[in-house]
């Protein structure tokens, strides 16, 4: 609701331009500047052990195709964001639509749920490391009792196991967090149309796919693209987890891109790959943003 | 009607179908509370164990003796109350910045007419997505060139802008519900905009800055790769960092990680369950009902 156009209210100067100046101040020094800087250091060959700091071209970026580590810790980047974004968009989805049930008691399940979430990621490495040891595990021991597995299996510490124990342990920290994001798309549709359907005879499966998840699929989509846009710079649980190993199964381009900047101290190098990961999420950030903004117009805020 | 018809209606109101419903959504629903806090109560469990308990050949659900041993090794030995101090201190200082920087900005671009505020806002959520990676490199150069490594400021600096996107987005959402009449009304009584933003939109909205504060709170807390690179002073460093480099040279002290674990987590856990409601509607936008 306006104020009748035939009052007129005080216009205000300088504008309020001047309130937005902190905040995008701190934005661009911290994200947008550095940003840059990276993009012009990827450029040369920095290193900071040594004098060299010299222009180089894009020599940084053929050494970079070239290099089998890349192609490594890039295959795991994208199997870790696919594996892990599919079955934390599933079980979340399953997860939400238990929730939108009425039930007594569905307030402490929705807290519990928010336990994961709120845990340090560290802290979750350091969890999923004790329940996974190859030598005291709880995982291990449970397998035994339950009968599944017959010797104990070292699990982050062996290459074909370690990169899937790293998906349970973000599965299981961000599964719940999706759900509730979904949930909040599945209470957006109204109850009535279920009930039609149920009218009609449909079943809870029918009423699923014909009705509930067309309606859902938007929200989906949003929910998953955000959740692929942070696995894909996966970086604090395989870091403390595993460092990338054993044998390089577990590398990612962040933690191969930390090691060459802190490790090696090669921040042209290093500065290269960060840049091709910026690259990577502005494309689908700006694809998202212009999907969302789109949507944000059409329900006119 | 036929009388087919009214038989079979009759029937179905006579004997209802055997509804499965009710039991699997309690079921999948204990499944979700196991899940969740399951490996937690895992981690509290194990930090009031004895190490001889831990490594025995079969694992104790309980701790009993109780053994509290881990929590003084971790304060005693590790020093571990420092790295909490200076948690405290980064967290808290760069969620007061936010949130002050934040809602001036979310009321400016919900309230006043900014042109293209949805390019700022588009804007805003793009940079929050940008791969943290990608500038902790650049950081480090410029704090470096600064003075600024191993600086409460650096990390507080670096916080403040990652915590920024979500402040604003969620308090531009808080900041549309409140009614524009009641601007309109003071800005006719000639009360200036920032009289209108501390007397009139402040107050209103203070339970969402309260929770939008928590989250941001919470993410600066967690905070661990920016910490990681900037500091190597145990006099700086916050508690993912010091809880990563647990470990001793010849064997993992899983007690004692567990028990700093349960230290740094309680709190948030605690805080969490106490803010929920407010939590889930300010992490969906408000888009849960009860």
């Amino acid at each position: 609701m306006t104020v009748d156009p035939g009052i007129k209210l005080p216009r205000w100067r300088p504008g309020p331009w001047l309130l937005l100046v902190p905040a995008l101040g701190a934005i661009g020094a911290v994200s947008v500047y550095p940003v840059l800087l990276g993009l012009w250091l990827s450029f040369r060959n920095t290193t900071l052990s040594s004098p060299d700091d010299a222009f180089v071209g894009v020599s940084n970026y053929q050494q970079l195709f070239a290099d089998g580590q890349f192609w490594n810790a890039w295959g795991h980047t994208i199997e870790f964001t696919g594996v892990s974004t599919f079955f934390e968009t599933v079980i979340g989805l399953a997860m939400a639509l238990v929730l939108t049930e009425r039930f007594l008691g569905r307030g402490i399940v929705r807290a519990a749920m928010l336990i994961p979430w709120a845990i340090p990621t560290v802290v979750t490495s350091k969890m999923f490391g004790w329940l996974f040891d190859g030598q005291h595990g709880l995982v291990n021991y449970l397998g035994h009792f339950f009968g599944v597995i017959h010797t104990n299996i070292n699990w982050y510490g062996s290459p074909e196991f370690a990169l899937p124990t790293i998906i349970v342990a973000d599965v299981w920290k961000t599964t719940p967090f999706m759900a509730l994001l979904l949930l909040a798309g599945l209470q957006t549709i109204p109850a009535s149309l279920t009930e039609a359907a149920s009218i009609d005879g449909a079943n809870p499966w029918q009423q699923f796919w014909m009705v509930r998840f067309p309606l859902l699929a938007p929200s989906l989509l949003i929910a998953a693209m955000f959740r692929a846009l942070d696995a894909f710079r996966i970086f604090d649980l395989v870091y403390v987890l595993t460092g990338g190993g054993p044998a390089d199964s577990t590398e990612v381009l962040s933690t191969l891109t930390y090691k060459n900047l802190f490790s090696a101290l090669q921040f042209g190098y290093g500065s290269a790959l960060s840049t091709l990961m910026f690259f990577t999420e502005i494309i689908i950030a700006a694809g998202f943003g212009v999907f969302l903004l789109k949507r944000f117009r059409e329900v006119k805020l | 009607m036929s009388a087919a018809l009214v038989e079979r209606k009759s029937r179905r109101t006579a004997r209802p179908p055997i509804n499965l419903t009710r039991p699997l959504i309690y079921l999948c629903s204990l499944l979700i509370v196991i899940w969740s806090v399951g490996p937690f109560l895992w981690q509290l469990s194990t930090s009031l164990q004895l190490d001889r308990d831990l490594i025995g050949d079969q694992p104790k659900l309980l701790p009993i003796p109780l053994c509290f041993d881990h929590f003084v090794n971790i304060f005693v030995a590790k020093d571990f109350h420092r790295y909490i101090l200076n948690s405290v201190v980064v967290a808290g200082a760069s969620t007061l910045l936010c949130l002050i920087i934040g809602a001036v900005a979310a009321y400016a671009l919900a309230r006043l007419d900014v042109r293209g505020r949805f390019g700022i806002l588009g804007f805003v959520l793009a940079v929050s997505m940008f791969p943290q990676i990608a500038v902790v490199a650049p950081l480090y150069v410029l704090a470096s060139t600064l003075g600024w490594l191993d600086t409460y400021r650096v990390l507080i600096v670096v916080y403040l802008a990652l915590g920024l996107p979500f402040v604003i987005w969620v308090l531009f959402g808080h900041f549309r519900t409140i009614p524009a009449t009641l601007d309109e009304a003071a800005r006719l009584d000639g009360a200036r905009p920032l009289t209108i933003f501390f007397r009139i939109i402040i107050p209103i909205a203070l339970p969402g800055i309260v929770t939008t504060g928590l989250l941001s709170f919470i993410a600066s807390w967690n905070e661990f790769m920016f910490a990681l690179a900037f500091t190597s002073d145990i006099n700086r460093q916050t508690v993912p960092v010091g809880i990563a480099n647990f470990t001793d040279l010849h064997y993992v002290p899983w007690g004692d990680i567990a028990a700093a674990s349960v230290v740094v987590t309680f709190p948030l856990v605690a805080l969490v369950l106490i803010f929920q409601r407010n939590i889930i509607s300010g992490i969906t936008g408000g888009a849960v009902k009860e």
